[in-house]
């Protein structure tokens, strides 16, 4: 190792590995049906190329270079040759469109992009007015752009030859380089993550490279990552979670990342690389038990009651062999022979067999979902994190886990609860502030230092763990004053298989009613296995016999939120089936797949006075965008249902 | 509109005139598809476009005329020595091996440019190995190509129509033949899976230079894609020319796209 101070920036980091797991793989990636596998040694070698050749084409200490693609070994090493030349690397979301592209672009004043393929490029060069600064376009994969104008285009590789035959013909140029490394401050802007826009504009998070490089040291050793683990980087790029949990805890601990072949072959690449720490939100774990459960119910009869059965005894002593509690000798025995029989196999098929460590976050996950895999012996924690905190905020430990608790604070960080009931926290990962947005950054940071999350929540007082509520600007009234949390009822509500999604209305209203959409798996199979013909999405959700369905299904709800005191007020009366599946290319859901309910509200204006006004149908016409980016209209008249509400409880004891 | 900047001819057919007992088929046709460039088959149901690919590729022998490919002159020939010449094509029903995977599928494109028989291969051993890894590369290129790659082991029964039809030209491709003809490649898909072939088409003539004919229904994809056309009616043919051409020819008008309102 080269002198140099502490190791508090990336590539400072990056030389470390290549001294010490010289030879261990660093990133993988499938091409051409074959994994291909790069050590630590070969990446430094790569990467300081690279940044060599970046330099040459013009970029500075201080640029911003936005990377725009998916999870492929070139764009992770542009983040660190950007970082390596002391530059600043913008992950943006592969599938944003063109006007969101060219936000942040033009926002972060990009002076170069990286870009992973035509598509990509073609998006760049679309906006190309609107980003003043940009010089040069850097590409990974060469296909269909031949006839291009190749003034502004470089391929990637000719950047890390032109890179390396520099640094072979100038052995200063080595030096330079070094010493560039050894300067690299901790105070450095390490990246700038973009924020999917939950709440209006994005925002350019910027975070410092030791607070990143602390906060992922504390993680990683709460984990106990090391550089014999493999992690599948599947998940956005320009996403912290992807930034922190695959890039940043990967050079901090040495462990291997994986790319998979494409985004649609994650799931087969799971199986192929068998991660040992993987993270997915609810939804991925979710779509894996449905799925799971509908090929079940497929199976040989034998097969089948083989599944429930040991599924009964899992359940029974899962959760206890996992964290290692007591479990008498019968059940010890019984759950060895699911394991051989059920639990491994279904392990293996989901990918999951060698997983150690895993964890969930960014909804609320229902708790039979998260029995369900722990049950199976699969390590399944929660965290809750954002952005702002590069991530962590707090953690289940092992042997602590809750399915409605996201855990304690994770290892050095501080957090309080603000009179208004918010979450504040200060870590060692936060961010110094948002890029060029200094009310934005007054507005979120407390004059003492602490983070608003914009998060409610309070202490569980039996655990100690914390629990989250909802935005807390979310949270409304009823006319009555029952408090009306809606992101509470709504993932109530998609905990049911048939809801996909849900969003609630009641703030300042007389009571709550419901939009939902149908999940197209499960309902879709229930239709086949009941004979219900049906020719798109449109009819399915129309038809009265799911409508009655779903009618139970939020029956249900209703009926377990009356005995919840708070809660009982806020039933919902009144629903309906959307004709059409919200979308984040319409605007309907964030980049990460979360509802933006002021936006559906305006959008199905129509929908909401209907609710209110006691009609019984409602005609609605929308614009849809395709995945091409051409628009549309589609139109549908709505039935409204009307649901019966389950008393509550302290009115039964008055009647009573 | 794309236009080919060679002039040289790659096949020519001749006078072609195909009988089936009384029923004429086709009738004196001739026409020529350049090197490099993406010809276009089109005219009504029954107009002789399938018959005229079966001679074309040696499936149907014509009963007058003659065909010139690469400069060779022949009247009669067998389907494979049309494949080993360099013609693949696809089907209008997709034929492919519907329980084998994609992959196989495509790695049986690949057959007559394998070297060792049945025996080596069997064996899995030496000079066979070397070749069955050269050319599984050549395949992954071409699934690659046609992204395909996550359904790389699915038995293609269990495939959507529009994905079969992908496979099939991957099929056709790793021949690497000099002509390719497609037979309606987008007969029965949506307008996604038609944007998504017609892509591929297109990427097919560019990338790898290889000369197309194609039958197709659908006037717009034709328009978009061919560098010229050629109508057949009642197993005459009736116009040649550019699109714009076709499109204006009365005789076209009439025959096939109906009076212009």
């Amino acid at each position: 190792m080269s002198a140099g101070g502490p190791l508090n920036t990336f590539p400072k980091l990056l030389r470390r590995n290549a001294s010490q797991f010289g030879s261990h793989a660093a990133i993988r990636h499938k091409d051409l049906g074959i994994w291909q596998t790069w050590t630590w040694a070969q990446v430094l070698e790569i990467v300081r190329a690279y940044a060599a050749g970046l330099q040459r084409l013009g970029l500075k200490q201080g640029d911003t270079i936005a990377i725009v693609g998916s999870n492929r070994p070139k764009l992770y090493w542009t983040v660190m040759a950007a970082q390596m030349v002391r530059a600043i690397p913008v992950p943006v979301y592969s599938d944003a469109v063109a006007d969101e592209l060219s936000y942040v672009l033009g926002h972060a004043d990009v002076k170069f992009v990286a870009a992973q393929d035509q598509e990509q490029v073609d998006k760049v060069l679309s906006v190309q007015e609107r980003v003043p600064h940009l010089q040069k376009i850097i590409y990974d994969e060469h296909r269909g752009m031949r006839d291009y104008d190749h003034a502004r285009l470089v391929k990637i590789d000719d950047v890390i030859a032109d890179g390396r035959a520099a640094l072979a013909g100038d052995s200063s140029l080595a030096a330079k380089l070094d010493a560039l490394i050894d300067a690299g401050e901790g105070a450095d802007t390490s990246i700038i993550l973009y924020t999917s826009g939950t709440t209006g504009a994005s925002k350019g998070v910027m975070l410092s490279a030791e607070r990143c490089i602390e906060a992922a040291t504390d993680t990683a050793k709460f984990d106990k990552l090391t550089e014999n683990d493999v992690a599948l980087a599947y998940l956005p790029l320009a996403w912290v979670g992807d930034h922190y949990l695959n890039y940043a805890q990967g050079i901090v601990a040495g462990f291997c990342m994986a790319c998979p072949e494409g985004p649609q072959t994650v799931e087969q690449d799971l199986r192929e690389i068998g991660p040992t720490f993987y993270f997915a939100p609810p939804r991925v774990f979710e779509t894996m038990l449905t799925r799971l459960m509908i090929r079940m119910e497929d199976a040989a009869a034998v097969k089948r009651s083989m599944f429930h059965y040991f599924l009964a005894i899992a359940r029974r002593h899962g959760e206890a062999i996992l964290t290692g509690k007591p479990v008498p000798l019968s059940g010890r025995l019984l759950y060895a022979i699911g394991s051989l029989l059920v639990y491994e196999p279904l392990k293996n098929v989901l990918g999951l067999s060698r997983v150690r460590v895993a964890y969930t976050a960014g909804e609320a996950i229902g708790p039979d979902l998260f029995v369900f895999f722990r049950s199976i012996g699969l390590n399944l924690k929660q965290l809750y994190g954002q952005t702002e905190a590069f991530l962590y905020v707090t953690c289940q430990p092992d042997g602590e886990i809750f399915a409605d608790t996201v855990g304690p604070p994770a290892p050095h960080v501080d957090i309080r609860i603000a009179e208004s009931g918010e979450v504040q926290f200060k870590s060692p990962g936060m961010f110094v502030q948002y890029f060029r947005d200094e009310a934005k950054t007054a507005e979120t940071l407390t004059p003492d230092g602490y983070v608003k999350t914009g998060d409610a929540g309070f202490f569980d007082e039996k655990t100690g763990h914390l629990k989250i509520i909802d935005r807390a600007k979310d949270v409304g009234r009823l006319k009555d004053g029952t408090m009306f949390a809606p992101k509470y009822l709504e993932n109530r509500l998609k905990f049911y298989p048939n809801i996909k999604e849900a969003v609630t209305f009641g703030d300042g209203r007389d009571f709550v009613s419901a939009m939902i959409n149908i999940d197209p798996t499960a309902v879709s199979n229930w239709a086949e296995r009941n004979n219900v013909a049906y020719g798109s999405y449109q009819e399915l959700a129309s038809h009265p016999q799911v409508y009655e369905m779903v009618a139970r299904d939020i029956a249900e709800m209703n009926a377990s939120l009356a005995q919840e005191k708070v809660m009982a007020g806020a039933q919902v009366r009144r629903f309906l089936i959307l004709h059409k599946e919200l979308d984040a290319d319409d605007g309907e859901l964030t980049r990460t797949l979360k509802v933006r309910r002021g936006f559906v509200a305006d959008r199905y204006a129509a929908l909401l006075s209907a609710f209110y006004n006691g009609s019984k149908e409602a005609d609605i016409s929308t614009e849809v965008t395709f995945e091409d980016g051409r628009k549309g209209r589609m139109s549908a008249r709505l039935k409204i249902h009307d649901l019966p509400t389950t008393q509550v409880a302290s009115g039964l004891e008055k009647a009573a | 509109m794309r236009s080919p900047d060679v002039q040289e001819v790659l096949l020519s057919v001749e006078g072609v005139s195909l009988a089936f007992g009384g029923v004429k088929a086709l009738t004196g046709v001739s026409f020529d598809v350049r090197k490099g460039e993406i010809r276009a088959i089109i005219g009504p149901n029954g107009a002789g476009k399938t018959s005229m690919l079966n001679v074309i590729n040696g499936f149907y022998h014509p009963n007058q005329g003659s065909i010139t490919f690469k400069g060779q002159t022949r009247a009669r020939m067998r389907p494979f020595e049309a494949s080993r010449g360099g013609i693949a094509r696809t089907f209008q029903n997709v034929a492919l091996f519907k329980g084998m995977s994609a992959l196989d599928n495509i790695m049986a494109g690949r057959t007559l440019k394998m070297r060792y028989g049945l025996f080596w291969q069997a064996l899995r051993f030496g000079p066979a190995q070397r070749e069955e890894v050269e050319h599984r590369h050549r395949v992954e290129e071409i699934i690659d190509f046609l992204e395909i790659q996550a359904i790389r082991k699915v038995p293609v029964a269990r495939l959507p129509y529009g994905l079969q039809k992908r496979v099939e030209l991957g099929r056709a491709l790793a021949m690497e033949p000099d002509l390719l003809l497609l037979d309606e490649p987008m007969a029965g898909m949506n307008l996604e899976e038609k944007e998504d072939m017609s892509r591929f088409i297109i990427e097919v003539n560019d990338h790898y230079g290889t000369t197309i004919a194609l039958i197709e229904h659908d006037m717009g994809v034709v328009m978009d894609l061919s560098n010229r056309v050629v109508v057949l009616d009642h197993g005459v043919k009736i116009a040649d020319g550019t699109p714009d051409q076709v499109k204006r020819d009365q005789a076209v008008i009439d025959a096939y796209l109906g009076v212009a309102h």
